[in-house]
């Protein structure tokens, strides 16, 4: 081998490369990529106490909690009042609503494209599940208020007095005599929220069904169970809590959906009392507020307490699926 | 005659076929739920393209949103979306591969490992609204005073950096994140051990075998993220709210000022914020304006990801291990 120059040559002899010679810091800069997802939380939560800490020891916590007077810019002379109860409950009853319809699509869904669909149908199926998950939450809010919105009241419109203005009437459908006031409420959210949680729930449940092993199957398939039969008696009992924590994603995801709640619930301030009642949530108010503020006033500590709210719901709920799947593991190693 | 098929041993009998008439419906139900996805989405798809029909023409997309968007076209938030996805990726696709790479080919298992997962999954989950807010106190309050104080000529206080293209793209970054390190993550662990152990075999370091065995043979199905995340990136409207995206802004109709309309550190307008704005804050907006603006959002993102599928099928196909 001819000898290379000097200054191509480094210790040992060996070809001089740049990135040899980085490889430590190189390593360094790894490890500080890595913990970028630590940094990234805890930065999240400190910015957002940071900015909210002054308004903690002022604000009214009962109230914030239990009155559903949410008046941040008063007429003059009056005090504003932060009673975000109406929001909270509006928040959990969309959600409520998306989930009734999401969860039971989604696991029907799940088991049709892990266990029955074959071939091309299952491709195709998976691909369409993924486009809808693709489609941003801005045109979901798009969608509930130009098209699903529009439906809604059409088909919970009625004469005062005729039948089905009574039926609507006595299982809390509507709450006026002549239907619902508006095509974005409390049902258009909840279809919008179903349909954007969805694909979560789907792709989540299909991963742990097929985390079952095949020898549950054929065990089962052997004693003679038919293929439904082998779904409910073995697959679901097996991939119970993987299923459960896709349900839970599905939920955190519902809670902190933005756009498509701030356009199709009808963003109003009262606890609904029917079905096709306008609505509000914590996450439409922060972002339809926000601007309105002025920096560094009550108002605008007050939404990033809603901020507070939102990260700690979202948060926990994550860590208890997270447990949960964990426990599914050790049982499984075990 | 009539009794000689219940004299078949092999006949079902009523449970079974009790049950395999109940299997059948079953199936049926199940399906009934796929189809209550994909039938109702078709149908919304059809109902937005066919209302946004009469907008179809190069010049909806070439020409700048007149009188607020109640005419005109779709340029000026094309051009945001598109350097808002450009700045995201600057920030996000590094870290996030080279987090990836950390988790994947340098963590051990053990508790900084299981709360890496654990801080990405949460972060995955925080909603978009409080990635917002945080965009708000960390780089418009918090980061923006910082550089001004550094850049500015105070003779010309007017130069100073705005809440813009800059903060939105980071604000974004922060959100794609964990995207970015699941895809990455699960790229680089499809390459099978034996390539890692031959490298090292030969000599080579940990980074060394990275650079020029698992980093090329993961190149497909990392790409396959990134598009995922310029897919995210170009949907979202929450973070960029109060991070930088204005209600409107005019850039020039021609000439390169068109094409590069402005700097880093000026507000922006972006196709979901358009679709937005359009959508809430201005009244008497025509109807097909609403339409044509949700329908190209949607033909942007749908095209987007089909590159993605056509990419992971293509890959599918070429993988030889």
């Amino acid at each position: 081998m001819t000898p290379t120059t000097a200054s191509k040559t480094s210790r040992g002899g060996r070809k001089f490369n740049l990135f040899d010679v980085t490889e430590k810091p190189t390593e360094w800069l790894i490890r500080l990529c890595g913990w970028s997802s630590i940094i990234g939380l805890a930065a999240i939560f400190l910015f957002i106490f940071r900015e909210a800490a002054p308004m903690v020891p002022k604000l009214d916590w009962k109230t914030f909690f239990t009155s559903p007077r949410w008046i941040p810019n008063p007429a003059p002379g009056n005090e504003p009042s932060f009673g975000a109860f109406a929001l909270i409950v509006g928040t959990f009853t969309t959600t409520f609503i998306g989930l009734i319809i999401a969860v039971p699509v989604g696991l029907g869904a799940a088991v049709c494209i892990s266990e029955f669909a074959k071939g091309k149908v299952k491709e195709t199926l998976k691909i369409v599940i993924e486009l809808l998950a693709a489609i941003p939450s801005i045109v979901w809010g798009f969608i509930g208020l130009m098209v699903i919105g529009p439906i809604i009241s059409h088909v919970f419109s009625a004469e005062p007095g005729s039948a089905w203005s009574k039926v609507m009437l006595t299982l809390h459908l509507a709450s006026s005599e002549s239907g619902a006031s508006q095509g974005t409420n409390l049902l258009t959210g909840g279809i919008i929220l179903a349909l954007m949680s969805v694909p979560l729930i789907v792709s989540l449940s299909e991963d742990a069904l097929r985390a079952v092993p095949d020898s549950f199957r054929e065990a089962a398939l052997a004693l003679g169970a038919n293929p439904w039969e082998t779904v409910r008696r073995v697959l679901f009992p097996a991939a119970r809590n993987g299923l459960l924590a896709a349900c839970m994603l599905g939920l955190g995801r519902a809670i902190g959906e933005t756009m498509a709640v701030l356009l199709a619930t009808g963003h109003n301030n009262r606890i609904p009392q029917a079905l096709t009642d306008p609505v509000r949530t914590m996450t439409a108010t922060i972002a339809a507020e926000m601007g309105e503020t002025v920096h560094g006033d009550a108002h605008y500590r007050v939404l990033f307490i809603l901020g507070i709210v939102l990260f700690t719901i979202t948060c926990s709920i994550n860590l208890a699926s997270d447990l949960i799947v964990k426990g599914v593991k050790k049982a499984n190693q075990a | 005659m009539n009794s000689a098929p219940a004299l078949n041993p092999f006949a079902a009998t009523e449970l079974e076929s009790q049950k395999g008439r109940r299997l059948v419906l079953t199936k049926w139900v199940m399906f009934g739920f796929c189809a209550l996805l994909v039938v109702p989405l078709v149908l919304i798809l059809v109902d937005i393209f066919v209302k946004a029909s009469p907008l179809f023409s190069w010049d909806y997309i070439w020409q700048n949103p007149v009188n607020k968007g109640k005419a005109g076209g779709l340029w000026a938030p094309l051009v945001g979306t598109f350097y808002l996805v450009i700045g995201s990726l600057l920030f996000v696709a590094p870290v996030g591969i080279l987090a990836a790479i950390y988790l994947n080919e340098y963590a051990k298992e053990g508790w900084l490992n299981r709360t890496i997962s654990v801080a990405v999954t949460s972060l995955a989950g925080v909603p978009s609204i409080v990635h917002a807010l945080f965009g708000l106190g960390a780089f418009v309050l918090g980061m923006l005073p910082a550089i001004n104080r550094l850049i500015v000529d105070p003779n010309h206080p007017e130069k100073k950096w705005e809440a813009g293209l800059l903060t939105a793209s980071l604000t974004i970054a922060v959100m794609n994140l964990p995207v970015i390190i699941t895809s990455a993550r699960e790229a680089l662990g499809a390459v099978p051990l034996a390539f890692r152990e031959a490298c090292w075999n030969l000599g080579a370091t940990r980074w060394q075998t990275i650079r020029t065995i698992v980093l090329p043979n993961s190149l497909s199905g990392i790409l396959t993220g990134i598009i995922l995340v310029v897919s995210r990136a170009a949907g979202e409207t929450a973070p960029i709210l109060f991070t930088g995206a204005t209600y409107f802004k005019f850039i020039a109709d021609s000439g390169w000022q068109k094409l590069f309309p402005y700097s880093i550190g000026e507000p922006f307008v972006a196709m979901s914020m358009h679709l937005h704005v359009i959508c809430t804050q201005i009244s008497k907006m025509p109807d097909v304006m609403k339409f044509g603006s949700a329908a190209a959002l949607i033909v942007l993102i749908l095209l987007i990801n089909s590159f993605a599928i056509a990419l992971r099928v293509w890959l599918r196909g070429r993988k030889r291990w």
